[in-house]
């Protein structure tokens, strides 16, 4: 499985085995970070390093460029094995980490020339490399801003110009698309696909499973362990005539979901804006499900599978549709249908305005995105929102309660879940579930039975005297849930809940949320997932501290429809929004000057 | 006033203070923090850091080999603070063992020493000293000369024996160094623990993202400022107790005073401090700034407290920033009430600034938390 014909356009390219990787095994104290692989990478192509997060993709990336040491087996990179010709190595290879050392106080310039001379070069001979960079990387106009000052993507392609400084056969990038917005990730994907094409060899590393299918070949890596080897096509062509959409449901949908899950035909299954998306397990026929589609009176077609499906499929399968958590509590009931609303909020930080006068409302009940650029505002909204920051104009209320009279009321009728799971991991389990109950003001029985209940619902009593840092991924998420619903609140708030979390979790999680969006517990969320704003019921998108839109995630994808994109993903939809908010600001400007 | 009894009444804040206790006591480097540099300042104050000269190497040159050369070399050797004399026959050998650190001081007595006094009551001798050791040094030359005192009311034979002038020495009569720094010590440990405890309280959480997690829920400024203080304030006077305790039964340090006015004093001390810790907390982004914060005000605390130098004896401007530091004043009260019994009222006096001190600082974390929300 290690050559693949490449047949791109005709041309013929360098079809030479860039890195050869044979049986590496690594790990850190007990931890399995490696598991023994073979694997070839080759130049002239753009090779995906996919899996979730602890995979193992970041130190496969170190061991090939020669900053970790492998326990067993070999690494090849461009001829020079990375251990005994470890110097070599640092003249051959690229290397761009999670976070590029990029000097913060340094111009971009700066940055450059750095670089530059840390490869033995003189900046000054290079004057036409400099300007080459500049113009590939659209950095030009910025040669004097500070690296600090760069947005996230515009950071990254700087980190990509230091990193091609010397002009590599192999390049290695760790995770660039983290904190990118997808306008910018496209321009990334233009720049790499430039230097593929040149020759160079491109490992890409990503946690973002769409990713994997504009690679041209794929390494994937589960616990240490490579999965599959090859083009992404080869994989989903597995599960071919296995995926299938529901649509014509869209107010059961989620009811839809949860039954189809349960179903033992189904193997995986996702929201997607009003219709449901359905993977069968191998081998499995379709009566099941078209008996479960008559009933409701749902139309089934067969649909493209994608890479993420394939990788479930390749693991067995995701979680049951039921969900415990959801089947335990109480249906929420309020005395009026808006659980959250904002007016005309806006917050100024000095002279910059993060957010600028958003007005919504969120139905009970509702799972509510908020999507944005990075640096668009969607966090300092999302904050106000649940009175984490104070407005400087506007009201909020959660739940009828004004944020900035109510406090103390408003903030009991929230739950929220932040990034990375915010726990005490100096506390036990037990103890994490009692202080958050006790710092909700529950007590004496009913703090007991509740706690009881968490634990028993998110099957967490195995680990109850352990800390949620040494726990598995999936359980931590779970503890945090169980932690942010400890007092039953009717609106849960979960900022960016599933970033770093490999798909099966993800999925769990989401058929909690699915089932408590139908017992009316209002969702509130920002992601950087495209597909996880299909699991909502409305998304407003918000760009440079506006809000740019506000619709159904399927409205939103017909109003991008173009001859280009017949058939737009949430994605596309997203940097066609923006894209045209930012033609808007340009004819605004013109119309100003001719003024 | 109702607010706070209520405060105090609700199970919020009890599970955020069982929070604090265990955050503090289940973290092996919390832990460090707050039990290691007492136990190591305890040891490393009383037993190597001395303000005495003891073990003291001192040459002699005797050219006069007289009646009172050899009592004076005698003398030398006998006296606590010396534990070898070194005999050397010329002024090079001399300079040697002062150039090699072999001696802190060497005494030169001219060929004439033990003549001059027979004829003159009165001799000269020369004292050559490590001037790189100059503190040392300058005791060793005092010790030197109280030793020369003796030999020279020898030598005039007078009948009383006695020097003419006597110093006596109040509360510490035998100037007995661990009597000063002992009880000193109780309230310089109790300042950086408790320092050290809520200064990383904070910056922890916010690290760690579980700040956040707090302020959304429904407990207030309030309650989370209280929450960090107990634990500080629990640890903080056990620590303290067991130094006074320590410096009492293991020490010998006698306690004159009254220990029902040391203990208000002591935890009105430690709110006080905890105030310092949580308003550090509350502008650190970070563990690792919180650790900065508090040594860059801790260590210039300490320095000008008193415990070093005599505040009086520092520019006026800097007895006033004096004023604003804890320590200054609880260290005038602990060593009052260790050493003279110091009465209730002058206790009063140095009670009310820490109140000052604890209400200022302590409100100015809760506005700096609460100003975190705008």
């Amino acid at each position: 499985m290690s050559t693949h014909p490449d047949t791109d356009g005709g041309h013929t390219r360098d079809e030479g085995v860039a890195v050869v990787i044979d049986s590496v095994t690594k790990h850190f104290g007990d931890v399995e970070a490696l598991r023994g692989f073979n694997a070839d990478i080759h130049y002239g192509r753009l090779t995906g390093l996919v899996g979730p997060d602890g995979a193992g993709k970041t130190t496969l990336m170190r061991i090939m460029t020669g900053l970790l040491v492998p326990n067993g087996g070999s690494v090849t990179l461009a001829g020079f094995d990375v251990v005994e010709d470890n110097d070599a190595i640092h003249i051959a290879s690229g290397y761009m980490p999670q976070r590029f050392g990029l000097y913060e106080d340094l111009s971009v310039m700066e940055n450059m020339r750095l670089y530059a001379r840390l490869r033995g070069m003189d900046a000054d001979q290079h004057s036409d490399i400099f300007k080459s960079l500049l113009e590939f990387t659209r950095l030009g106009p910025f040669t004097k801003r500070l690296a600090g000052k760069l947005s996230g993507g515009m950071k990254q392609k700087l980190g990509l110009a230091c990193a091609l400084m010397a002009k590599p056969r192999v390049l290695l990038l760790d995770e660039p698309s983290v904190g990118v917005d997808p306008v910018s990730r496209q321009d990334l994907w233009r720049m790499v696909q430039a230097l593929t094409d040149d020759g160079m060899a491109v490992v890409w590393s990503t946690a973002y499973l769409d990713e994997a299918e504009r690679c041209e070949s794929v390494l994937l890596l589960n616990e240490g362990k490579l999965e599959f080897d090859g083009p992404p096509q080869e994989l989903t062509d597995r599960i071919k005539q296995r995926s299938f959409r529901l649509t014509g449901v869209s107010d059961e949908r989620r009811d839809l979901l949860s039954r189809a899950l349960d179903l033992g035909s189904v193997g995986d299954g996702v929201i997607q804006g009003d219709a449901v998306r359905v993977v069968l397990r191998d081998g499995a026929g379709r009566e099941e499900i078209d008996a479960l589609a008559d009933e409701v009176g749902a139309q089934l077609e067969p649909v493209q599978p994608r890479f993420e499906d394939a990788f479930i499929d390749l693991l067995g399968g995701g979680p049951g549709g039921t969900s415990a958590l959801a089947e335990r509590i109480d249906s929420v009931k309020l005395d009026s249908e808006i659980a959250v609303s904002c007016k005309e909020l806006t917050k100024r930080f000095g002279d910059f305005t993060a957010t600028d006068s958003v007005s919504f409302e969120v139905g009970r009940g509702e799972i509510f995105g908020l999507l944005g650029p990075n640096g668009a505002g969607k966090s300092t909204t999302f904050k106000m929102l649940c009175g984490l920051l104070k407005p400087t104009d506007g009201e909020a209320h959660v739940v009828g309660h004004d944020l900035r009279r109510a406090t103390g009321a408003a903030k009991s009728q929230l739950g929220y879940m932040a990034q990375k799971f915010s726990l005490y991991g100096l506390l036990t389990v037990r103890q994490n579930l009692e202080f958050s109950a006790g710092v909700y003001g529950l007590e004496g029985g009913t703090k007991r039975q509740r706690i009881e209940e968490m634990i028993e619902t998110f099957d967490l009593k195995q680990y109850l005297s352990t800390s949620p840092d040494s726990l598995p991924l999936g359980y931590k998420q779970r503890l945090a849930l169980a932690c942010s619903l400890m007092h039953r609140p009717p609106v849960l708030f979960l900022d960016e809940p599933t970033s770093g979390v490999d798909p099966i979790t993800r999925r769990e999680f989401w058929t909690h949320i699915n089932g408590l969006a139908r017992k009316g517990v209002t969702v509130m969320v920002t992601t950087h997932f495209m597909d996880e704003a299909e699991y909502c019921d409305r998304v407003a998108m918000m760009y440079r501290a506006k809000l740019i839109a506000l619709d159904t995630p399927d409205a939103l994808k017909r109003d991008s429809r173009s001859d280009k994109h017949p058939d737009p993903t949430m994605e596309d939809a997203f940097i066609h929004l923006i894209e045209s908010a930012e033609l808007d600001d340009a004819a605004s400007a013109d119309a100003q000057a001719a003024a | 006033m109702r607010r706070l009894i209520n405060t105090f009444a609700n199970a919020r804040l009890r599970a955020q203070i069982v929070k604090e206790l265990l955050s503090i006591l289940r973290d092996p480097r919390s832990r460090l923090i707050v039990f290691m540099p007492p136990l190591m300042q305890l040891f490393i104050f009383t037993f190597a850091t001395t303000l005495e000269v003891r073990n003291a190497h001192i040459a002699v040159l005797d050219q006069d080999a007289g009646q009172w050369s050899q009592e004076m070399v005698a003398r030398v050797g006998a006296a606590d603070f010396v534990s070898e004399v070194h005999t050397v026959r010329s002024r090079d050998e001399l300079r040697e063992l002062i150039d090699g650190r072999k001696v802190i001081a060497a005494l030169d007595m001219g060929p004439d020493f033990s003549r001059d006094i027979a004829a003159e009551g009165t001799g000269t001798a020369q004292v050559i000293v490590d001037g790189r050791r100059s503190n040392a040094g300058q005791i060793t030359v005092a010790y030197l000369n109280a030793i020369a005192a003796e030999v020279g009311t020898a030598a005039r034979k007078e009948p009383q024996g006695a020097s003419p002038v006597v110093v006596r020495h109040w509360f510490n009569p035998n100037l007995i160094y661990r009597w000063f720094v002992v009880p000193a010590l109780s309230g310089i440990l109790v300042f950086f623990s408790a320092l050290m405890i809520t200064a990383l309280s904070i910056a922890r959480e916010r690290e760690l993202g579980t700040f956040d997690q707090l302020l959304v829920s429904p407990t207030t400024t309030l309650e989370i400022i209280v929450a960090k203080t107990m634990p500080a304030l629990a640890i903080g006077a056990v620590l303290g107790l067991m130094m006074i305790a320590a410096a009492r039964f293991a020490f010998g340090v006698p306690f004159e005073g009254s220990f029902g006015l040391l203990l208000p004093s002591l935890l009105l001390f430690i709110l006080s401090v905890v105030g310092i810790g949580l308003m550090i907390s509350s502008v650190s982004a970070t563990q690792q700034q919180a650790i900065l914060g508090s040594f860059a005000i801790g260590v210039p605390a300490v320095l000008m407290s008193g415990f070093a130098t005599p505040v009086e004896n520092m520019p006026t401007v800097l007895q006033w920033m004096a004023q604003a530091i804890p320590l200054k004043h609880f260290l005038v009260i602990v060593e009052g009430t260790f050493l003279k019994a110091m009465p209730a009222s002058d206790i009063i006096a140095n009670t009310w600034p820490l109140a000052v001190i604890a209400l200022v600082t302590l409100t100015m974390a809760t506005l700096f938390v609460r100003g975190r929300l705008q």
